[in-house]
């Protein structure tokens, strides 16, 4: 479980997610999808310690299902990532912290795009563009130096790539797979 | 429950369609907030006769399993495993100390998969006792056996949805004194969405109820002696 990376556009969040589940030195699996869909215009990506992980994600996902039915309201971005950040803190003083660090992109239905990085020590801050894990080390600056506001869907993808060659170059892991998908208010979709 | 307002359900080929009678609105009361068919999980919902708190109660417990059942077993609750659940509920609350049962029925409409991937309709109903069974077609809450009554007689295997809609409305304009205003229809089909009809719809189809009604009175008339009641009288 290593990397994430989020890139904030015009009207969506481009998300990619490395692909491989791996326990010190082997690769266990290729082709993991490191997100969960919360709702329609939510995608919540995780990263950190295998089980805490799956089990975190999908406690959020049913507990943002029941609001919605109980409520009969989507909930918006801000507020997912607000109630994620609750739940970490909470579960940060007992017997068993979720280690867990995330990403929410989300977009709302009138295409204002939504950032959020959340770690496991319950940090939450909206963010432009984000990573998580050794990622963020390499990835960062190449983002401080190339991102504008209102980027275009190509345009995030050419800072997108920009990223994940740093990393090939810079990175000793190797990484040879991302998951990276658009969220837009379309919902989200999955792109090559 | 008995005194509770009615509702109706009746189970089609391949749609559901729950009808509920609306107690007339106060003048300064918001009619948005006054709801009686809810979603339990976006495959089911439910409508209910009977006190709207205890209804209440019962609908949150109801959700959170849907969702609990979710996250433990990773698939979304079949209509009998949740019917079956808020029958347990409604048991328990008959044999503990210090509580009263619920006094609502329900009527739980929804959608399962069966082993081929189709999308199965289903209806079901509990009561106070709680009691749970399935059906093809069902009423509760006031004048009940009028309706269910009127729905022995008039339900067909495999209707299509319109035939539902039409039979659900027929069966609620028989006890509903104030009309069409006061009903309320919501329709499931096999891809799960629930569509709730409006005020316009649910008036248009009771305007072709009523037409078919009076064709069906023209055509009883005509012969000069209604051919379907009694022996046939001799002809002078």
């Amino acid at each position: 479980m290593q990397v994430l990376i989020g890139i904030a556009g015009k009207d969506f969040v481009l998300t990619a997610a490395d692909t491989t589940t791996a326990r010190s030195i082997v690769v266990m699996k290729h082709g993991e999808d490191k997100s969960r869909l919360l709702n329609k215009h939510n995608l919540l990506l995780y990263t950190g310690e295998p089980g805490d992980t799956v089990q975190f994600a999908e406690y959020i996902q049913c507990n943002i299902k029941l609001y919605e039915i109980r409520n009969g309201l989507e909930l918006g971005t801000s507020a997912c990532a607000s109630f994620v950040r609750k739940q970490m803190a909470e579960s940060l003083r007992s017997r068993g912290p979720y280690n867990v660090n995330y990403l929410i992109a989300g977009a709302s239905k009138k295409g204002e795009p939504e950032l959020y990085w959340g770690d496991y020590l319950a940090a939450s801050q909206k963010m432009p563009f984000a990573a998580q894990g050794y990622a963020a080390y390499f990835v960062m600056s190449t983002m401080d130096r190339y991102w504008r506001p209102d980027l275009s869907l190509e345009e995030a993808r050419v800072l997108l790539q920009k990223c994940l060659d740093e990393l090939k170059t810079r990175f000793i892991g190797n990484l040879p797979e991302f998951l990276i998908k658009v969220v837009d208010k379309d919902g989200v979709r999955i792109i090559a | 429950v008995r005194r509770g307002t009615c509702a109706v359900g009746v189970r089609g080929k391949d749609s559901v369609v729950l009808g509920v009678e609306k107690k007339s609105v106060l003048k300064l009361q918001d009619p948005r907030t006054v709801r009686k068919v809810v979603l339990l999980d976006d495959h089911v919902c439910m409508a209910f006769a009977g006190l709207n708190a205890d209804a209440r109660v019962l609908i949150n417990k109801a959700r959170m399993e849907c969702q609990s059942h979710r996250l433990t077993v990773e698939d979304p609750v079949s209509v009998e495993y949740i019917s079956r659940y808020i029958a347990g509920v409604q048991q328990k609350y008959t044999q503990s100390g210090g509580v009263r049962p619920f006094g609502i029925s329900t009527l739980i409409i929804g959608f399962d998969k069966d082993k081929n991937g189709q999308s199965v309709p289903k209806l079901y109903q509990t009561d106070p006792s709680g009691i749970y069974s399935a059906w093809r077609a069902n009423a509760i809450g006031k004048s009940a056996t009028t309706v269910r009554e009127f729905l022995e007689k008039n339900w067909k295997e495999d209707m299509l949805e319109d035939e539902v809609v039409k039979l659900t409305v027929k069966s609620l304009l028989e006890v509903v004194q104030t009309g069409s205003k006061n009903i309320e229809i919501a329709v499931m089909k096999n891809d799960g969405i629930l569509l709730n009809l409006t005020a316009d719809e649910v008036d248009a189809i009771s305007k072709i109820i009523e037409k078919e009604k009076e064709a069906e009175a023209e055509k009883n008339k005509k012969p000069g002696q209604p051919s379907s009641l009694g022996p046939v009288p001799m002809q002078s």
